[in-house]
């Protein structure tokens, strides 16, 4: 599986992600500078955590007017998997290549712990190595994680089963008292209308490895080079 | 724009924090009277702050030296070996004056000055920690000045991607006017690439990059250098502004170059901006420089020579190329966006040349500036020893249970949660130990080893005796890292005392300085780096002294590192290291009988070194299921932290005769540590540890969901945990 992690100024989780993608594909991925204006061929599209252009404006509104972006969205478009993780789920939001917006924490502080998440779709090219409903744990690390959209949009996105992964205690209950952000109908992650482009605010490449206390990160990477392999 | 020849009277060169004696010895140096660009560069290199002139005498005295120190003290930052091509760059630095004036931007600062010291050597910096001393809970600006700091360094470290791993916060009415804010940072370089800053070569450029300068922090060096007083809200313009993401730019920019063969010298600018770094640079290579100051990026219109020289606007290095290499150089800054210029060369003058608008506004010997500062042996009084405190006359509480709860639920030992939460401890994927454990730890990335780290030191033991309290401050933080399985292998400071011109606070840095330079020698835990923060007073009333240290330890596996937590039911809880039940300036006294008595507990450096060696190996070995120092608030406490990180109960049994309960589980002896083992090694344990000499003792074992101790009833881990958890999140207002 060929690999393309785009590095905006500010990235900072770009080389976390290459580590887990490198740990899952045998080889490293191609790292690419937002003011390129060309992206090799790619099977998979990264868009890395971080504060892309110090979250100036807004999280993630600047970064998704670079030169490499309108490559980004075309290739999503055509079906290339992308997959935006923190600042890259933000991305993707003020991309237009997912709905909704990521808010300020519902506590108006930063932050960084661990929360469980249950994986809502099974069947998608992350998550096979999944089990329906399991309860996973990611870290989360950002101030502004709380995923809004308007009723309609949320009742679509509901009704079309594009919910990829929502915060939950232990035992899998979806709580209030689980949700760490204030998102939406505890959201964590959504799928575009194809499931190939996935935005979520967790960090499943900081959970890959288990000298860092799990692995359930590395189940999204494996899942990945199967479906795309396959 | 040139500058109006300007008068030095007595009130200008007050206001510039001169004494009368220093402009005497200026005017003597420079052969002349001084334009007031020239008075300018001298307050701010003479000013303690930069000069160290009341605290270089002493710290001389500090071991510098060991095998695995590869750069002491004098560079950007301390550099120790780590073995197979590869050190660790660190440094801790105080930005106490800033931070209580204007908390967010004073505490972003201080990370972000801090961060540049380290990766100005070409280390990327790996880790942060912080250590913070905040007044009383009931004094009205401690909230606000909790709430900006602790967001101040989260929103700059966390915009770095670097992660902030451990520290230490304490709450003192003696802080309530002068808050503490320690910033460390630790970085990784291979040791064929460290970058210096002795400029060498004469008639090669120099160069800025990164931010515009503006006129933000303007003698920021000299209000570091002074005491506040009612007007000191006024000083706000002092307060540098910080900008994450140009550092972050920055960052990125700096080691990109450095890959390359361009820089002959580099350095931040930090305290004292351009000032000090070209004379500093120009200085150590012995070489002259001259600066065009008409070559400045600047975001303000009109700035003057002496504003651009003095302005402390973030986000800046300045640079030594190699002639020749100006154009690459450009071109990697270009790429990221920021600002490069050439704004001066290096001469054979030995004599800093500064001009700007074809006037020359500055011309001074080199040397004048850099050492000529007089160095003060200021007079000090030693404090009188308090009496030690036998445990027969310290009142046992009605239950050690309600002790306990009442001591957990304190400030002083509740859950620092609230904090850590905001700062992203686990970016770069390194972090092997999170904050909450007896040091953070970041694996040394695509190795096998850790670096553990840590920041220490008792302030009330170091009021009460600052010597004893300084030896323990070295002891305690080898000992967090000893107890992570860690070799300790060198230390940074922040000194941090009130007004030297006042003996009895000049006789406590004396005395510290002592104390920490036993221990360092006894423990070959050699001082690398380091900072000395002084007129931390308010009003005449001075801080308690805080002289904090930052170790690092190397773990040479991480397979066999020990955490805090308790691991198995079954498990046997085993002390290590003697007790006599010290119970002066215990946490016990103060918060159950409000108390601060007696001398703090002594530190025997030889059995600290003894015990701890003996527990590593233990670790090294893979015997023990778990690893905690003792520390503040004694051993139940020790016991309690550890229950609570693992979720596993203990039945803790019957104290031995000869000392009070209350004495043996809330004593703050020093050098010991609590050990969870496997029973069958714990059998095997014991006669080792009497073989070598170390004290040791069964304590209890792992079992059950409460804490048990004999006579009383369970205390249910699930309730401890709650009143653990609840102070902070409810002192700040919502969690």
């Amino acid at each position: 599986m060929k690999a393309s992690v785009i590095v905006f100024p500010g990235s900072n989780c770009d080389r976390d992600a290459a580590v887990a993608l490198e740990a899952a594909t045998g080889t490293p991925p191609a790292m690419v500078w937002h003011g390129d204006a060309e992206l090799p061929n790619s099977d998979l599209i990264v868009l890395p955590g971080g504060f892309s252009y110090g979250d100036y404006l807004r999280s993630g509104a600047m970064a998704a007017h670079s030169p490499v972006m309108r490559e980004v969205v075309k290739r999503a478009r055509a079906g290339t998997p992308v997959l935006g993780i923190c600042n890259g789920f933000q991305v993707l939001t003020e991309a237009g290549l997912l709905p909704g917006v990521l808010m300020r924490n519902a506590t108006l502080k930063f932050i960084c712990k661990d929360v469980h998440l249950r994986v809502e779709r099974e069947d998608t090219l992350y998550t096979r190595r999944y089990a329906k409903s399991e309860v996973v744990t990611f870290p989360i690390a950002h101030k502004d994680g709380s995923y809004f959209a308007d009723a309609e949009t949320l009742k679509r996105l509901e009704g079309e089963a594009r919910i990829a992964f929502r915060y939950c205690d232990r035992r899998g209950q979806v709580t209030p008292e689980a949700n760490p952000n204030g998102s939406r109908n505890n959201i964590a992650g959504i799928y575009n209308e194809t499931g190939t482009v996935l935005g979520l605010m967790p960090h499943p490449e900081r959970l890959a490895d288990p000298a860092l206390g799990g692995t359930d990160g590395t189940k999204m990477f494996k899942s990945l080079v199967e479906s795309i392999a396959a | 724009m040139t500058q109006a020849k300007r008068a030095m009277t007595p009130e200008l060169v007050a206001e510039h924090g001169l004494s009368a004696e220093e402009y005497r010895l200026l005017e003597e140096v420079l052969g002349r009277e001084p334009s007031l660009t020239e008075l300018g560069i001298f307050s701010v290199m003479w000013s303690e702050h930069c000069s160290y002139k009341s605290s270089r005498v002493w710290l001389r005295k500090l071991p510098t030296e060991g095998p695995q120190v590869i750069e002491g003290p004098g560079e950007n930052a301390g550099v120790v070996d780590l073995g197979d091509g590869q050190a660790a760059v660190f440094k801790m630095e105080s930005h106490n004056h800033p931070s209580y004036i204007e908390p967010y931007q004073g505490a972003a600062t201080g990370v972000g000055g801090i961060m540049r010291d380290v990766f100005t050597m070409g280390a990327r910096p790996v880790a942060n920690m912080n250590a913070l001393r905040f007044g009383a809970a009931d004094h009205a600006k401690t909230r606000h000045l909790v709430a900006g700091v602790v967001s101040g360094i989260g929103d700059y470290g966390n915009c770095m991607g670097v992660p902030t791993i451990g520290g230490e916060t304490n709450f003192d009415p003696r802080y309530n006017d002068n808050i503490l804010v320690n910033a460390m940072c630790v970085g990784l370089v291979d040791v064929s690439r460290i970058f210096k800053s002795a400029a060498k070569g004469v008639g090669f450029p120099v160069v800025y990059v990164g931010s515009k300068t503006g006129r933000d922090g303007i003698h920021g060096a000299t209000m570091a250098s002074a005491e506040f007083d009612e007007a000191s809200a006024e000083k706000r313009p002092t307060v540098q502004v910080g900008d994450p993401f140009t550092e972050k730019l920055l960052l990125e920019a700096c080691l990109e170059l450095m890959q390359e063969d361009a820089i002959v010298a580099i350095q931040d600018m930090g305290a004292a901006g351009l000032t000090s770094s070209s004379v500093e640079m120009a200085d150590k290579g012995g070489v002259g420089i001259v600066l065009d100051l008409d070559h400045i990026p600047t975001r303000e219109e009109g700035m003057t020579a002496y504003e651009m020289m003095l302005s402390e606007s973030q986000e800046r290095m300045l640079m030594v190329l190699k002639p020749g290499a100006e154009a690459a150089a450009r071109r990697v800054f270009k790429k990221w966006e920021l600002d490069f210029a050439i704004v001066g060369r290096t001469t054979d003058t030995g004599r800093l040349v500064v001009r700007h608008g074809s006037a020359i506004q500055a011309d001074i010997p080199l040397s004048a500036l850099a050492h000529a500062a007089p160095q003060y042996t200021r007079p000090w009084t030693p404090k009188r020893a308090l009496a030690p405190i036998a445990p027969e006359d310290v009142p046992a509480p009605n239950s050690l249970t309600a002790a306990l709860e009442a001591m957990m639920g304190s400030p002083h030992l509740c859950s620092r949660a609230w904090i850590w939460q905001q700062y992203d401890h686990m970016v770069m994927a390194d972090t092997v130990q999170r904050p909450g454990g007896d040091a953070g730890v970041v694996r040394v990335h695509g190795t096998q080893k850790g670096l553990a780290m840590s920041c220490d030191v008792t302030p009330r033991y170091c009021a009460a005796d600052a010597r004893e309290g300084a030896k323990q401050a070295v002891a305690e933080c080898w000992r967090n890292l000893t107890a992570t399985g860690a070799d300790p292998l060198a230390i940074t400071d922040c000194l941090n005392f009130g007004n030297p011109e006042r003996p009895e606070v000049m006789g406590e840095f004396v005395e510290a300085i002592e104390g920490m330079a036993e221990a360092c020698r006894a423990l070959s835990f050699p001082v690398v780096s380091g900072n000395v923060s002084l007129y931390n007073e308010t009003n005449g009333v001075a801080i308690p002294p805080t002289p904090a240290v930052g170790g690092i330890g190397l773990i040479p596996d991480i397979d066999r590192m020990a955490r805090i937590g308790l691991k198995s039911d079954g498990d046997v809880l085993i002390l290590f290291g003697a007790e006599a039940g010290h119970l002066g300036q215990s946490l016990y006294l103060q918060i159950l009988l409000n108390r601060a008595e007696g001398a703090p507990p002594p530190v025997d450096l030889d059995a600290e070194r003894r015990v701890g060696d003996f527990v590593r190996g233990l670790i090294r070995g893979g015997r023990v299921s778990a690893v905690h120092d003792v520390s503040d608030g004694g051993l139940l406490v020790t016991v309690a932290e550890m229950a609570f990180a693992g979720g596993l109960g203990v039945e803790l049994d019957a104290t031995p005769e000869g000392l009070p309960a209350h004495a043996i589980w809330f004593g703050e002896d020093q050098g010991r540590y609590v050990v969870a083992a496997p029973w069958h090694e714990a059998a095997k344990i014991l006669p080792e540890a009497v073989e070598a000499g170390v004290a040791v003792r069964i304590i209890g074992k792992v079992a059950g969901d409460a804490l048990k101790l004999p006579g009383e009833a369970p205390l249910s881990l699930a309730a401890l945990r709650a009143i653990h958890e609840r102070w902070l999140p409810k002192f700040m207002g919502g969690s």
